[in-house]
This record gives structure tokens, C-alpha cells and sequence, in this order.
């Protein structure tokens, strides 16, 4: 096997002694930036890029990756504990984990989110590893159709299953698709739904209305139920990790499903984010416990983790092979290459193979230290719970402040976040779901895009969607999984009748 | 014991006069940054503007050409208006920077935001970026003439130009070379020059008018094949990319009988009413940039037109590059209304 024997050559490259330290401080780094909502992965590349100049490129890249590794660590952590997601992919973390922490079982949850975290990223270095060139060119059959044939497959996956309340949902979804539209459109150029502030011209970002609605949102909501002066209950015990070790291999096929689900939005590359909400909806469906999905389940933990995990690290496929960022850090660390003097693209494996493979040997390694780290650290994570709340939400309300000003460095961010708070408030109240709003918010654009490029091409033709197997299977799919909750109704009564 | 405290008096007397001497002598030491400069960037990460801005930081960094520091910002909003308008509002501070693409122009001229780079202080042109005429490799055509033929054999249209945003530089160009050779290609806009670049490799588009960085690394791997550069002249550089060819080996577009250039302005900017010595002070450093044998490298392998101006030949290269986005973006159209 050549590729057993580079590989090792590359673990030769990223273990030496400085490399390793750039490894650890890259993952501290990293946790510090995941866990902190606004200051994403990307940014904390990009602040640190120009520092790296003076490095071997190799050990440059590593300590990069390994902020990159321990973001998608730390996304979690805020998520579990005060339902506020430190990053995007940790949105639908929230759903399950906080609820989990709330029963007292947040240290289940971190190990939960850590661990599936690790497998994810395993199965996607280890896709890496042996299967890179055919996989590189798979991206290459993604036009806009197939673009667009993923987020409707992220949607309905998602949306199928909600349950109940389907106009509240639809509502909600709709407002997302609303403010999502906001800004300047990238196919026309022209601006839209500003009513002439300049200020709206960059549109709702994302992670603004996430601080907002979520972290903001939660905190009225427990204001409400008065002042809690004392910390929740969280066991302090380096046992949680043992503990709920033994309970995740029930859940293995879960584990299994995500990890091909994010390796393959990874690669597309569709992203994290995306991937993190089809997995949790298609656990969601398919798990014996779906029906008690968002009430406090381990499983709904494994799944998004895993997922984002996953599309995370198989993002650096496209970028290395394609130069094709599959996330926005991954365009940073794209444009870092480019300064090192490497070129991105299908040659970098045979002309940089020192690089290359010193760079997947350092997934391996990034991702154990990453897991050593958090893990250790569960139970200390789990006792900030026990900090009361009348101690603990000031803190939260300033970093999530600091957080929004952070995305663009812009005031009108920190009152928008605090507009989303209330509305997130309300929505609470009036049983309005926010998954739906924040799914459309974040992907609302990228698929409007892909849809209209696709009608350019193809001259308004719909039939596009189903024009080829990879389309059509995708278009077709994303239909079953629409109507999953009809068919079933309709097998039962045939099978009733 | 006196005489020789009086001869130390004397020395250090004399070395404060030299110093003294010194620092009267050097105006362009007058002004300095006596805090963090900003420097903006109206683009998001990872793209070209971006790139040379943190490689600017970078270079300043290794060789301490700043006491303070300098630290990129990225202000993409609104095709990079919110980048624009922020410096615009700066008035008077001189611890700001943007660098600029084509949207100086295009983002004010195609969205009807209150911005012009006249409220700006035009600091230095670090370089210009090129556009080539990308087709996939496994297409047959080899000219421009032969493209542009077979897109009108096959109807207006039915071609597809990939290409990055709407009403800015990528379509401007598309729309150039239509005007030119009476073509007409469907403009697919898209969000990166590197997806641009991957959607034509993958055949979902007909041809890309990518900056040469964007599109290299596909060129070198066979994938793709350039057909002709938008600029008056052939690329200065002569060492081989692929087996057979240089940037210097691809024929302009003008040679094959398309009378059209464009390239892009990639500048550097200051806010309005600040004063000439904090100019001058800018001006100086990032000619010191310019002259690291780490700038050399960036250019070459960004196939860069490393024209460089400043003061009034540079206000004046902006004032004739506005006339001429004007005139274009009318012509195709893109003018908010």
C-alpha cells in the first residue's frame, strides 16, 4: 500500500517536538475560539495567518488545521451548556445537548459531543487517506443543479419532522427565507430589501441571529422563571467520560449514517453546517428513539457532531486537490497556501507530498490531542452549570455582545443581536420552532443561488433537477424524505387494510 | 575626573546636535503611526484582495518596517460598500487603510450607495491583476476567433461565461468581448473565482474570464487551457508553468484581433482630509514592500502587472479607470437607475 507508506513518512514529518507544540497550542487555540459565539474558526485563522509566514510551511498548516480541529471541538461546549452555539455546526447540538444539561446529565453530553466529534473526523482522515483521488474528482460533477439538489435534500431531510405545528413551522422557515434575502443578490448584483439604510446592505449574518435568538432568547426565558440563585446540579467526576463511553456504542449505525453524511457534504462541498442539520434530521427519522428527539437523547447529540465533524475535515479534500475552500476557514487556510508558495490543485499530491502528507498525518494526531484535551477538561466545563445563573448570565450577555460585534466589527450587530433576543423570546412563547428559521437563514442563500444559476443554464428548464442519475437521485430523495411522514401513513393503512 | 566629565558633557552635546541634525534631515520620519492601523479589506476572506492585504501585513511584519501594528479587517458587506463606507465616514483618521478591486467602482455604480473614491486619499497602486480567457482543455478551440465562432454558430446565448458576483469585473469583461466579437454568452455568476474555476473543469460552464491565480493550478494540471489575456501587452514572465508554456506565452487578446484590455486595479487607500506627512509616510512603507524579495515572488506567482504609481499619476489612473467603468457598466446596462 503506497498510500500506509507515505502516511508514515508523513507521521515522520509532524512529529517532531515543535511540531507537537504547535499542534497543542493550535487545539487550545482553537477550543478558546469555538467556544467564544462570533470569533469563528475563520477568523481566528486569519488573525494568526500572517504569524505563520516565518514557519515551514508544514508546521504552518498544522498549527492552522489544528485551530480549525479544535473549533469544531469547542462549538459544542456552549451549545450543551446555555443553549448559545459557539459556531454554526453546533446549531443543531443545541437541540438534544442543552436539554441534556438542563437534566443534569451536561458531562453525558460534552462526551457525547466530543467523542462522535472524534469519529467523525476519524472516518473522514481515514477517507482522506485512501480514497482521495477518486473522491477529489466526484466534486468536479457538482454543477449548480447538484448544488441545489443538496440543500433541498438538507431542507427536506430537516423539515419533514417536525411534528405537529406544520404552519408555525412553515412560518418560521419563511422568515428565515425572508431576511436571508436581505443584502445584495449575488446573481443580479442588485440590492435588496434595505428600504435605503445602507447598513442592511450586508444583510443578517447568520451567527448575529443565532447569538440573538438562542443565547439572548434562553436568558429572557429563564429570567422569566425568576432568578435561580442556585447552579444546577453537575457531577464533577472524570467517570461521566467512562460512563457514557459504554452507552455510545448503541448508537453506532447513528455514528455510521452522520459520518457518511458529512464526509460526503464535506467533499462536495456543501459544509459543515448543512451537514450537521440533514444528520440530525435524518437520525431523527430513522432512529428508534426519534420521537423523543429534542427532549434530551444522547443519540441526538452523536449525530450533528458527528456530521460536522465529518464535513469539516473532508472540507480540506476540495480545497487541497481543487482549490475549492469547503468552508470559509478553509478558505483562509486556502489563501494561506497560496502565500507559502503552494499551489492548491490536483498536482499538490505528487509535487508536495512531503506537505501533503504531513498534513493528514497531523489530522490523526490533531484530532487525538484535541479529544485528550477537551475530554479532561468535561468536568470542569460541566461545573461552570453549577456557577449560579444570576452570576453566570451577565457574563454570558457580555462575551455573546462581544461575539456579535466581532463578525464585522460593527455596532448595529450588538442591537441587532439584542432585536433577535426578543423575537427569539417570543417565538418561545408563541411555540413558534427557530431550527426551521435559522436553517432557512443559513442556507437560504447558497440555495437561491444555486436554483437560479441552474434556470440560466439550463434556460428555465426544471427538468435540470432530474437530468442526470446524481441529480435525479438527490431531487428524488430529497422528495421521499419530504413525504416520509405521508407514505408511512399510506403503507399502515394499506397494510391495515 | 572634571575634565573628563566635561568632555563626556561635550560628546553627548555634540551626539544630540547629530541626532537633532538627523531627524530635521529625514521629513519622511515627521509622521508615524502612534497606534494600531486598520487595514480594511472590502472583500471576504480568501479572495485575491484579501490575500495581498494579509501578505502586505505579513511582509511588514517580518521585516519591522512598522512599530505599530497593522491588522487586516474584513468588511464585505454589500459587495463592499460596508468597507468603503466605513473609510468614507473616517474622515481625517490617519491609522486607516483599504485596498480596493474593481468594486470602488462597480459596488457605487451598479447599487446607488453614496460612495466615490473622490472622499478617499489615493495612497499607491501596489499592482494590476490580470483576466484570461479560460476554456476546458478537452474543448477543440485554440483562439479567441474560434471560440467566439463557434458560441455564435451555436446561438445567443447557448455558451456559458462562469464567472465571480454580478456587475462587476468578471461581467464587465464578458460584456466587453461580446461587444467586441458579437458574441453572446448566458453570464453565470458565482460566489468565488475558485468555484468558477472548478465549474468550468467540471464542464458545467463554457469558459471562465478567471484571474491567472484562480485558475493555475487547473492550468498546470491539464485541465484547463488559456486562450488570451485582456491586457495591452504579453505577461512579463518567461519561466515555464506547465511543461510547454509561460504566462509570457499566451497571446494577448488584442494580438488575435479583439480590440479590447481590462485589468484591475489593486490599490491601497486612505481616508479623506488626512495630512500629506501621513501620506507620504504610507507611500514610502509599501514602496519598501514592494521592494522584498518576498513581494517579487507573490507577482510572479500571481502573474501579477506589477505597475506601481503614486500621487497624481496614480489619482489620475483612477480618475481615466472611473471614465472608463462609467462608460462600460452604461453600455452593458449595470448602472443603478
Amino acid at each position: 500500500m503506497e498510500e500506509i507508506s507515505s502516511l508514515m513518512h508523513g507521521f515522520g514529518v509532524a512529529l517532531t517536538l515543535f511540531n507537537l507544540g504547535l499542534m497543542f497550542v493550535g487545539i487550545v487555540l482553537g477550543v478558546i475560539i469555538g467556544v467564544l459565539p462570533g470569533l469563528g474558526g475563520a477568523n481566528g485563522v486569519a488573525i494568526l495567518l500572517p504569524l505563520t509566514f516565518t514557519m515551514p510551511p508544514t508546521s504552518a498548516i498544522i498549527m492552522l488545521s489544528c485551530i480549525y480541529w479544535g473549533a469544531l471541538f469547542g462549538g459544542a461546549i456552549t451549545s450543551i451548556l446555555f443553549n448559545i452555539p459557539g459556531e454554526p455546526w453546533s446549531v443543531a447540538t443545541t437541540f438534544d445537548g442543552f436539554p441534556l444539561a438542563q437534566k443534569g446529565r451536561a458531562g453525558a453530553a460534552l462526551t457525547a459531543a466530543f467523542t462522535s466529534s472524534f469519529v467523525g473526523a476519524l472516518v473522514a482522515v481515514i477517507m482522506i487517506t485512501f480514497l482521495s483521488p477518486v473522491i477529489a474528482n466526484f466534486a468536479l460533477e457538482f454543477g449548480p443543479p447538484e448544488f441545489f439538489a443538496v440543500y433541498l435534500l438538507t431542507f427536506c431531510a430537516f423539515v419533514g419532522m417536525s411534528k405537529g405545528q406544520a404552519l408555525k413551522t412553515i412560518a418560521s422557515m419563511m422568515v428565515g427565507f425572508g431576511l436571508a434575502a436581505v443584502g445584495i443578490d449575488t446573481v443580479t448584483g442588485q440590492v435588496r430589501l434595505t428600504f435605503g439604510f445602507t447598513s442592511l446592505l450586508q444583510g443578517f449574518d447568520f451567527l448575529i441571529a443565532v447569538i440573538g435568538l438562542f443565547g439572548i432568547g434562553e436568558i429572557l426565558l429563564t429570567l422569566e422563571e425568576g432568578l435561580a440563585f442556585k447552579g444546577k446540579s453537575a457531577k464533577l467526576n472524570v467517570k461521566v467520560v467512562l460512563e457514557t463511553w459504554r452507552e455510545l456504542p448503541r448508537y453506532w449505525l447513528t455514528s455510521l449514517r452522520s459520518s457518511v453524511v458529512g464526509c460526503f457534504m464535506g467533499i462536495v462541498p456543501g459544509g459543515a453546517t448543512p451537514a450537521s442539520f440533514m444528520s440530525y434530521g435524518v437520525a431523527k427519522r430513522f432512529s428508534k428513539d426519534g420521537e423523543r428527539f429534542g427532549t434530551g437523547q444522547v443519540e441526538g447529540v452523536v449525530a450533528p457532531e458527528t456530521a460536522a465533524h465529518a464535513a469539516g475535515t473532508s472540507a480540506l479534500l476540495p480545497m487541497l486537490t481543487l482549490g475549492v475552500p469547503g468552508s470559509p476557514t478553509a478558505a483562509v487556510l486556502l489563501g494561506g497556501l497560496l502565500i507559502w508558495g503552494l499551489q492548491p490543485g490536483p498536482l499538490l499530491f505528487q509535487e508536495q507530498k512531503e506537505f501533503v502528507w504531513g498534513l493528514i498525518a497531523s489530522m490523526y494526531l490533531g484530532n487525538i490531542a484535541g479529544l485528550v484535551v477537551v475530554l479532561t477538561c468535561v468536568p470542569l466545563f460541566a461545573a461552570i452549570l453549577r456557577v449560579p445563573f444570576s452570576i453566570i448570565a451577565p457574563i454570558i450577555i457580555v462575551v455573546c455582545a462581544i461575539g456579535a460585534y466581532t463578525v464585522h466589527n460593527n455596532m448595529l450587530d450588538v442591537y441587532m443581536m439584542m432585536v433577535f433576543g426578543a423575537a427569539g423570546y417570543l417565538m418561545r412563547k408563541l411555540n413558534y420552532p427557530l431550527a426551521p428559521l435559522v436553517l432557512a437563514l443559513v442556507l437560504g442563500d447558497a440555495a437561491e443561488s444555486s436554483f437560479r444559476q441552474a434556470m440560466l443554464i439550463s434556460a428555465g428548464d426544471v427538468s435540470v433537477f432530474f437530468s442526470n442519475w446524481l441529480v435525479g437521485g438527490m431531487t428524488g430523495l430529497a422528495l421521499l424524505l419530504l413525504f416520509w411522514p405521508t407514505i408511512t401513513v399510506l403503507l399502515k393503512r394499506l397494510r391495515g387494510g | 575626573m572634571s575634565s573628563k566629565f566635561s568632555k563626556l558633557l561635550r560628546v553627548s552635546a555634540l551626539s544630540l546636535g547629530v541626532l537633532a541634525l538627523a531627524l530635521a534631515g529625514s521629513p519622511a520620519r515627521a509622521w508615524e503611526p502612534t497606534k494600531t492601523v486598520e487595514f480594511i479589506v472590502p472583500a471576504g476572506t480568501g479572495g485575491g484582495a484579501d490575500q495581498m492585504a494579509r501578505f502586505i501585513q505579513a511582509v511588514v511584519q517580518k521585516h519591522n518596517l512598522m512599530k505599530e501594528p497593522l491588522v487586516v479587517i474584513n468588511k464585505s458587506g454589500g459587495a463592499g460598500a460596508e468597507g468603503f463606507l466605513d473609510v468614507q465616514g473616517a474622515k481625517g483618521d490617519p491609522h486607516k487603510l483599504i485596498i480596493t478591486l474593481s468594486n470602488l467602482f462597480t459596488t457605487p455604480m451598479a447599487t446607488g450607495v453614496p460612495f466615490n473614491w473622490k472622499n478617499l486619499t489615493p495612497v499607491s497602486m501596489m499592482a494590476l491583476d490580470e483576466f484570461v480567457l479560460w476554456v476546458n482543455a478537452d474543448t477543440p478551440y485554440k483562439t479567441v476567433q474560434e471560440y467566439t465562432d463557434a458560441a455564435k454558430k451555436a446561438g445567443p446565448g447557448k455558451f456559458k461565461m462562469g464567472g465571480t458576483g454580478s456587475k462587476q469585473e468578471d461581467q464587465i469583461v464578458t460584456v466587453a468581448l461580446e461587444k467586441a466579437t458579437g458574441a453572446k454568452f448566458t453570464y453565470v455568476p458565482f460566489k468565488g473565482g475558485g468555484a468558477v474555476a472548478t465549474q468550468l473543469v467540471g464542464k458545467h460552464v463554457d469558459s471562465s474570464v478567471n484571474n491567472p491565480i484562480e485558475a493555475v493550478a487547473q492550468w498546470r494540471a491539464g485541465k484547463l487551457r488559456p486562450i488570451c489575456v485582456f491586457d495591452d501587452a504579453r505577461l512579463p514572465y518567461k519561466d515555464k508553468v506547465t511543461a510547454d508554456m509561460a504566462w509570457g506565452d499566451i497571446p494577448t487578446c488584442k494580438e488575435q484581433g479583439v480590440n479590447m484590455s481590462y485589468v484591475m486595479l489593486r490599490g491601497i487607500f486612505m481616508p479623506g482630509g488626512v495630512p500629506a506627512e501621513a501620506v507620504n509616510y504610507y507611500v514610502d512603507l509599501l514602496a519598501k514592500v514592494r521592494a522584498t524579495p518576498e513581494w517579487a515572488d507573490f507577482m510572479k506567482t500571481g502573474a501579477f502587472n506589477q505597475t506601481a504609481l503614486t500621487g497624481e499619476a496614480y489619482r489620475k489612473w483612477v480618475a481615466d479607470a472611473e471614465v472608463l467603468h462609467h462608460e462600460l457598466m452604461k453600455e452593458a446596462g449595470f448602472l443603478a437607475k
